[in-house]
């Protein structure tokens, strides 16, 4: 019989890492008594408390209905604002969880610390499936005939309270915040889901539920903030999660710094954050995004926002540059990915890391006063998609691919809100979340099957032995690719659509929209060629896996989740329907006539109205259905291409690759080595900080401080001490000696005064 | 008070005994030695009180006790201060069959 785990088991436990068992190898090794209770969590438990979950969900929701009504809207007619304490019951689910968990979950049996952990997102996705269908409730006439949805408004107390800086603990409610609450929520059950899973063998599932859920919470505050501060404690408290989970197997020390490297790096974005803030406050002095929006959008009010909108909005960005992972402060994300596979999907792909998008997409009637900033988001964006997807295409782990990847989706969301489409920009991050979230738990269950193996160099031929990964993997990777009729495909060309209308719009610089959409499509192509390269490296040819390494597929806690994700990932693009396919859904019943209008766009309108009106695209109607169509012709083919020649590349046993490596050996060692900003950042900062502290340390504080003051005031009092010291020897006459000198000394005063 | 000793007198032999008594106590090593030097001291503190007062007395014309009563103090402090000096150096004699002052250095430092 082959040995399980050629590495031993031992040797994972030490640091609690992937050491996996499953149920249906348990079967087949029932020998080996040291894997033998990995049935329980990877196999039989898991539906038993996915059982108890819906059971006890919707009781409690019963409950919570009863107690204030029908997700408890109720209109205040002073202010005119809807409220409702669901949004409270939303955010406060996933802390209620992680107090738990975080408390006695070390003495709880694992399936109650599963239950409470994926009850608790589960049950803030059920209120926020609640509160959104309450929201989709509230039309009101809104002008031009549009439909506006009024936003539900909960105040719950009194936060901050000085002088004119009052913050209240203010939450909102309106549909952009719905949506990534909805994919916050939504996606992040699933992944709690899989975690169970995914951790079932690591001892210490109670932290990592808790620092899930505790995310869970962080994230909820953070876009549901009705105020920049709150959603500054959001976002501090994401940056925190993600610390604590990177560094999860802390004890590696890699693990360790890989988890202070990404606090670190977010803090050099969170203090430009604080800057922006305080600019604001000064020119708006409020702090209020519904105050913001209304100064912003006013031309008699604009005025004392207008001069500091520049200023403000770079730091902003700045902030966004280092939570979502754009160039300069992108060099964290790669190295996140020594968390555990599950925290890459949901932090590190879906949620934490579109923020900043997120930010940009709240604050838009901010961002519209500064058209510099605007084409400064476009351009690092851009950069950063483009550099991203190069990187991505000579990487060999599978995590580094994704996580580049994500780096280089970003840069599409950036250049999308960059360019003032805001709806492309939270569409993409929408479908993004979907089938990134569902590669990244893809490769989880990979790396899970194939016991800690994330070289893609050692895998390959795992179709047969992994149908569940392999089949949603590639509707992960069709849809990243931008094939038509998959998700990807309609909010990525959305953007590069939306970037390349930006030169008949009016933009100050309409050359460098043109070259920020090659770029874009140039990304488009490099996307699908290294996606599928990493898919056919994986999946496809002869098996490079290790002896004594069985692959096997997901569990069924792991394969649901997948499932879910890629239909989501295969259908989610259709809320976001161009016009000019609008025909190709309209036939559907029902749902058909709104589907071929952007439903998404319709949703969002009233949230986007300010940007909205300053960018609309001006072309002719019928040039720019043309223009529309050969922009998503050009995408397609390039994406379609760069499939195939991925197919040719790495599907078959090659040694074009081998030979374009050799041939082009400078700039492949430039790329596998990431352009060297690791080592340039070090260069330039790290080891001039170092030197600092050096001189700090030797000069300042041990020369100066030590040596200089503290020892030399000792020495000071020392010496004098030591003349006092002579003179009270305990020699009674010598003492009696200096008083007849003193007195000596007061005669002869006397006498020659 | 004519043909009388003069009041310098007084304190230029006064000043003399308390020169040798202070000397006396700042160079000799032996506690009664020192003991009767500040006797010596003291007393000639005690003829510089006298004189005054007898001088004062003369210059006013009526009788000035001031000095003697100063005296009388001095006189009793000194009986006291040999009463207590003379039971220490007893007691270190005692113990030491010596009482020379440079070696009563047990507590210092």
């Amino acid at each position: 019989m082959i040995p399980m785990f050629a590495m031993g088991a031992s040797d994972h436990d030490d640091h609690g890492h992937d050491d996996h068992g499953h149920g249906d190898h348990g079967d087949g090794h029932g020998g080996h008594g040291d894997h033998g209770h990995g049935e329980h969590g990877g196999g039989s438990s898991w539906w038993m408390y996915l059982l108890g979950f819906l059971v006890l969900a919707p009781t409690l929701m019963c409950l919570f209905n009863g107690v204030v009504g029908s997700s408890g809207v109720s209109y205040n007619p002073a202010t005119g604002e809807y409220s409702s304490p669901i949004l409270m019951a939303i955010i406060l689910a996933p802390a209620i969880g992680a107090v738990i968990n975080g408390t006695i979950g070390q003495k709880l049996p694992r399936p109650i610390v599963n239950l409470v952990g994926c009850a608790a997102i589960g049950l803030a996705f059920l209120f926020s499936i609640s509160a959104v269908g309450s929201l989709m409730g509230l039309e009101a006439p809104a002008a031009e005939g549009h439909m506006a949805h009024q936003p539900i408004v909960y105040n719950a107390f009194k936060w901050i309270w000085v002088g004119n800086f009052q913050i209240p603990a203010k939450f909102v409610l309106d549909p952009l915040s719905a949506v990534m609450i909805l994919i916050i929520t939504g996606i992040g059950t699933l992944i709690h889901i899989y975690s169970a899973g995914y951790m079932s063998h690591d001892p210490a599932y109670a932290r990592f539920f808790t620092y899930l859920n505790l995310f869970c919470f962080a994230m909820l505050i953070l876009v549901l903030g009705g105020n920049m501060l709150l959603t500054f404690v959001g976002w501090e408290g994401v940056g925190l999660c993600s610390y604590l989970l990177i560094g999860f197997w802390y004890t590696d020390d890699a693990k360790a710094s890989a988890g202070k490297k990404a606090f670190v790096v977010n803090r050099v974005g969170d203090f430009a954050f604080i800057i922006g803030m305080f600019l604001i406050f000064t020119a708006a002095e409020s702090l209020d995004y519904q105050a913001i929006t209304q100064l912003a959008t006013t031309p008699e009010t604009a005025g004392p926002l207008m001069g500091i909108a520049t200023a403000a909005t770079i730091f902003i960005f700045i902030g966004c540059t280092g939570k979502s992972a754009q160039i300069p402060l992108f060099v964290w994300l790669p190295d996140a990915m020594a968390g555990p596979t599950p925290v890459s999907a949901l932090i590190h792909a879906a949620t934490m890391v579109t923020a900043g998008v997120y930010l940009i997409a709240r604050m838009n009637a901010l961002f519209i006063l500064a058209p510099t900033t605007m084409w400064i988001v476009v351009v690092v964006g851009g950069v950063t998609a483009l550099m991203a997807a190069t990187i991505a295409v000579v990487q060999n782990d599978i995590k580094k691919v994704l996580a580049y990847s994500t780096v280089s989706q970003l840069g599409y969301m950036f250049m999308a809100v960059g360019s003032g489409a805001l709806t492309a920009g939270v569409f993409h991050l929408m479908t993004h979340a979907f089938f990134k979230a569902l590669l990244f738990l893809g490769a989880g269950a990979v790396i899970h099957g194939l016991h800690d193996e994330q070289d893609i160099r050692k895998m390959g031929g795992l179709r047969k032995s992994m149908p569940i990964i392999h089949w949603t993997f590639l509707v992960g990777c069709i849809a990243i690719a931008g094939v038509p009729g998959f998700a990807g495909f309609f909010s990525k060309d959305e953007i590069l659509w939306n970037v390349f209308a930006q030169v008949h719009a009016g933009a100050p610089m309409p050359g460098l929209h043109v070259v920020m959409w090659i770029v874009g499509v140039l990304t488009a192509g490099l996307t699908a060629f290294y996606m599928f390269r990493l898919y056919f490296l994986t999946f496809h040819g002869e098996s490079r896996v290790a002896a004594g390494v069985t692959p096997h597929d997901a569990p069924a806690a792991m394969a649901m989740p997948l499932i879910i994700l890629a239909a989501l990932s295969a259908v989610g693009g259709y809320l976001g329907v161009p016009h000019i396919l609008g025909g190709l859904v309209h036939w559907i019943p029902g749902i058909g006539e709104a589907m071929s209008h952007h439903i998404l766009h319709t949703w969002l309108e009233q949230v986007f109205t300010p940007s909205a009106n300053a960018l609309s695209i001006r072309f002719e109607h019928d040039q720019e259905v043309v223009m529309e169509w050969v922009t998503m012709g050009v995408s397609v083919v390039v994406a379609l291409g760069a499939i195939a020649a991925s197919w040719m590349l790495y599907a078959r046993p090659s040694d074009v690759p081998k030979t374009v490596a050799e041939r082009a050996s400078l700039p492949y060692k430039i790329l596998s080595n990431k352009y060297y900003v690791d080592e340039l950042y070090a260069l330039l900062f790290v080891k001039p900080t170092l030197l600092i502290g050096r001189f700090f340390h030797k000069v300042v504080d041990e020369v100066l401080i030590d040596l200089l003051l503290v020892n030399g005031a000792a020495w000071v009092m020392e010496s004098m001490g030591a003349i006092g010291k002579r003179l009270q020897d305990g020699n009674v006459q010598r003492y009696a000696g200096y008083v007849v000198l003193g007195l000596g000394a007061i005669i002869f005063l006397l006498l020659i005064k | 008070m004519e043909g009388s000793v003069p009041l310098e007198w007084y304190l230029i032999l006064s000043a003399a005994i308390f020169a040798i008594g202070g000397v006396g106590v700042l160079l000799r090593r032996n506690a009664i030695i020192l003991f009767m030097c500040i006797e010596l001291m003291l007393n000639a503190v005690n003829l510089t009180f006298l004189a005054f007062s007898r001088y004062r007395t003369g210059a006013l014309g009526a009788l000035d006790l001031d000095g003697h009563v100063m005296s009388f103090f001095v006189i009793a402090l000194a009986a006291a201060e040999a009463a207590v000096g003379l039971a220490i150096i007893l007691s270190i004699f005692r113990h030491r069959r010596h009482i020379n002052v440079d070696d009563g250095n047990l507590l210092k430092n």
